[in-house]
């Protein structure tokens, strides 16, 4: 009989895609394993394997199609036997024959096809798996929701108190009641403004482009900043990593920004308290130091996640590093992959960026902005000398981390760094 | 009796508050002693709530048998009241349900004593209360829940003979043939009902103007209305100078003009003082105001350790606030995540008599003062099809709404059954539902319960049966 291949969920989280590319025409024959279509999700594409067997009868969305829900019938494909012409007459279901539960099961959909990515799920670690498991579906009262309308505030960065973080009447009254709303209207006041008469350019903000924009707009409006800024000297390090790479094996070869990952992990190891992140009633401690990375990449960037760095030597976070940074500049990163994290490290240093303050990447509680390695007057026994200096400022939520763990975590971190052998352990 | 003297959580007092604040502490694993002076389950169950539905039963069902005859039944031969068994049978009510909750309390583990407490000096961190028995308990927390008593005017004391409280009007020897009621809140009102079906000429005397004063006024009207409609004398904005006992009865005279009124006796139910006295609180940082012991939302005093909750830590005076003023304090001791306050107006409020009344949050007159913009809806039970077949088709279900948000800001209902209805309010309140999801819910046809539907649906120009 005919099969209707489904809209599959790539991620837990994910409830609309865009339908890239069909790799298959109608009247093919499809077998299971076959690359048959690329889905573009908030971060990545994905490629879409078949499952069953049988003719591509019709073609249900086209290539382009944005916004296609999770469980929509995509095409159909006849089975053996069967008459590609009459499968592809048959109706496609109104709503979704077999809704995926999302939420749920990432790896295994109930639609018939899976992406290739994610059938080779990266193993996670309990304690790593995104905190907001629920994000996409916000639960807010009738109540809530029509005094947020009212006053137009988005409800997805109200934190709720109410049972399960239920968004409640008061919850929206106070975020209403504080200031950042007011641009919050602004905003929307704006975007209907008439264009500047300059000549310009109208870009559809694609996927990656509004998720950015919702996250950091979240976290700026309802994460409290503060930022700390200290200068760490790094000739040591340097030393330290010349002599390693000379040392090590082929195709062994560490980055500066590689051993500041391990920095920053056995740092959030030693400062547990920098490890967190709000949720509302609770404070989620993290067991490990999930250390997302941001990497630049066309039209915005990602945050691919080494799990539980602190784990892990040089050479392999090096190893993971590159391995993720590679495959996240040509979008091949499974869901997974850059999804959760416990804390996350921007670095500028190689565009010679001297210092700047990063915005958390929520619902983490600090991110660690990193700038260019370079040679500054010191002053030290009360002589001037030349130390190869690297600024980084640690921007935290001061929900969860207050100005002296933060502080703590950053001396932690600057020793590590200044005293490279420690680090080593 | 038990030997064991050192606990986590001491709960004195054995009523509504009480005894559920024991037996949650003991499900979150706290060791709880119980100290409870007279009986278990409080004044509540052995002589107020519990009790007084018992009689209101009775009184009911010989309502019933008088209109027996609009059913096409005939009943042959005489309907007498025999009043010690009505009395007895309320009494044996009672006694199941205190029974049932010593063994809910033996069942959690909770110690009990019964014994009088009060609280005694600190060691530690722990808190001494000490048993008029002689002994002495020990735990770091310590909930005070004992209540709460008739109040008495300054010059009017009952003598339990002629003139009498709730509880000496909650077993009558015999029925008295008038009687003169001061005070028309709930238990005034509930007496007024009781007595005046049992065939007593009673006379109910509010000082404010109009009866049930804490309710919406149109429900107050309403019901007002009922019984003068009944045949009950009922007189408002009458202040009591004094109240006389002598050998041929009471005789209650009024500040003004108004002409005394004379009865065989007198309940006065002038309202209710906290059981604030002998429970060692002097020298504490414990304070007491008006009667009432001070203490924050979650129950704390100003004494640490020291909580207090229910009627004694002031109104609305109503058991089912103690029990859950109980769970908050205990939860909130034991750290629980969740654990909401009391919100304004969240605590319904149920009145039996006949016609029956209950609420939840606030009047019209409440919410325009406080600054709402309202539409308000009503439905009458007369155009309720389930309340015409019962023979019972005088009420009035009220629905206040905030004009902006959809809120449901108070609901007010009076007639058949309807403090078996309120729930479905308060439950629409705790959700935070808006008018129009109790619009999009269907209610179940034939039932009373269609009024609320309809009562809201006229509070936006759509009633369909009115």
């Amino acid at each position: 009989m005919a099969v209707d291949i489904l809209m599959p969920a790539l991620s837990p989280t994910m409830e609309t895609g865009t339908l890239a590319k069909w790799n298959v025409a109608v009247g093919d024959s499809v077998r299971s394993g076959d690359v048959i279509a690329e889905i573009e999700t908030d971060k990545a594409t994905m490629e879409v394997e078949a499952v069953d067997e049988g003719v591509l009868a019709a073609i249900l969305i086209d290539a382009g199609t944005e916004g296609v829900a999770v469980g929509t019938a995509i095409a159909r494909l006849a089975e053996d036997g069967e008459n590609a012409d009459d499968v592809a007459a048959v109706p496609a279901p109104a709503t979704p024959a077999r809704t995926p539960v999302a939420v749920e099961a990432p790896a295994a959909p109930a639609a018939v096809v899976q992406p290739s990515v994610a059938a080779a799920p990266v193993a996670v670690p309990i304690s790593a798996q995104p905190v907001t498991t629920a994000a996409d579906r916000i639960f807010a009262t009738p109540l809530a929701r029509r005094i947020a309308r009212d006053g137009n505030l988005d409800l997805s960065g109200v934190s709720g108190s109410g049972p399960h973080g239920r968004i409640l009447r008061r919850d929206v009254e106070d975020a209403l009641s504080r200031p950042a709303t007011s641009t919050a209207s602004a905003q929307i006041t704006m975007s209907h403004a008439p264009a500047s008469p300059g000549a310009s350019t109208l870009v559809p903000n694609n996927q990656m482009r509004k998720v950015i924009a919702s996250r950091l707009q979240e976290s700026k409006q309802t994460a409290p900043h503060f930022y700390l800024t200290v200068d760490c000297e790094i000739d040591n390090l340097l030393a330290a990593r010349k002599t390693m790479n000379e040392t090590a094996p082929d195709g062994v070869k560490l980055s500066v920004n590689d051993l500041v990952i391990r920095a920053a992990a056995m740092a959030l190891i030693k400062v547990p308290n920098a490890n967190a992140s709000w949720e509302g009633d609770n404070t989620r401690l993290f067991h490990h130091a999930d250390i997302a990375m941001a990497v630049a990449v066309d039209g915005g960037l990602v945050t691919p996640v080494i799990w539980a760095a602190e784990q892990k030597g040089l050479a392999e976070i090096s190893k993971i590093s590159r391995d993720l940074a590679s495959r996240a500049r040509e979008g091949k990163l499974a869901p997974e992959e850059f999804s959760g994290g416990s804390f996350t490290i921007s670095n500028l240093g190689m565009f010679g960026i001297r210092e700047f303050a990063a915005v958390i990447n929520p619902p983490q509680g600090a991110i660690l902005a990193v700038g260019a390695g370079e040679q500054r007057p010191v002053v030290k026994d009360g002589q001037l000398a030349v130390a190869t200096v690297m600024t980084v400022t640690l921007s935290a939520d001061h929900r969860v981390v207050d100005g002296a763990v933060g502080a703590e975590w950053l001396q932690a971190f600057k020793g590590y760094i200044e005293q490279p052998v420690t680090m080593l352990l | 009796m038990a030997s064991e003297t050192s606990f986590d959580l001491i709960v004195v007092g054995g009523g509504p508050g009480g005894y559920v604040a024991a037996i949650r502490g003991a499900q979150l694993g706290m060791k709880v002693a119980l100290v409870e002076r007279e009986h278990l389950g409080g004044i509540c169950l052995n002589w107020g709530c519990i009790p007084t539905k018992a009689l209101l039963r009775a009184a009911e069902l010989k309502h019933s048998i008088d209109e027996m005859k609009d059913f096409g039944i005939t009943v042959s031969g005489e309907v007498t009241i025999d009043l010690p068994a009505v009395v007895k049978r309320s009494r044996n009510v009672a006694g199941r349900l205190s029974a049932g909750v010593k063994h809910l309390l033996k069942k959690n583990k909770v110690t009990v004593f019964d014994d009088l407490a009060s609280l005694g000096g600190k060691k530690g961190d722990l808190r001494e209360v000490k048993l008029a028995g002689g002994s002495s308990l020990m735990a770091k927390h310590v909930i005070l829940a004992t209540g709460a008593r008739a109040r008495a005017l300054p010059g009017l004391e009952a003598d339990g003979e002629k003139i009498l409280t709730y509880r000496e009007a909650m077993v009558p020897k015999t029925m008295p043939k008038s009687l003169i009621i001061i005070g028309s809140g709930a238990i005034g009102s509930e007496f007024a009902s009781f007595y005046h079906d049992m065939g007593v000429d009673v006379t109910l005397v509010e000082a404010m103007d109009r009866i049930l004063p804490v309710e919406d006024a149109e429900i107050s009207d309403f019901v007002q209305k009922a019984f003068v409609k009944r045949g009950m004398n009922v007189v408002t904005g009458a202040r009591l100078a004094g109240l006389k006992a002598d050998k041929n009865g009471v005789t209650a005279t009024f500040e003004g003009g108004l002409a005394p009124i004379v009865a065989d006796r007198a309940i006065l139910a002038v309202g209710i003082t906290g059981n604030t006295e002998n429970l060692g609180l002097e020298g504490t940082a414990v304070k007491v105001d008006r009667g009432h012991i001070v203490n924050d939302k979650w129950g704390a005093t100003g004494e640490p350790g020291v909580y207090a909750i229910g009627d004694v830590a002031g109104p609305p005076w109503l058991a089912h606030k103690a029990s859950h003023e109980g769970i908050i304090c205990v939860e909130k001791i034991a750290g629980q995540a969740d654990v909401h306050a009391i919100g304004a107006g969240a605590v319904p409020g149920c009145t039996y008599c006949r016609p029956q009344v209950a609420s939840v949050g606030m009047t019209e007159a409440a919410a325009i003062e406080a600054g709402h913009k309202v539409r308000v809806g009503r439905f009458p039970m007369l155009a309720n099809g389930k309340a015409i077949a019962l023979g019972d088709d005088q009420g009035l279900i009220k629905t206040v709404f905030d004009a902006k948000t959809g809120e449901l800001l108070g609901a007010h209902m009076v007639g058949p059954e309807v403090t078996e209805l309120i729930q479905g309010y308060a439950i629409a309140r705790t959700l935070e539902a808006t008018e129009a999801e109790l619009m999009q819910t269907i209610f179940p046809h034939p039932t009373l319960s269609e009024a609320m539907h309809e009562s809201v649906l006229d509070a936006y120009g759509r009633a369909i049966h009115f």
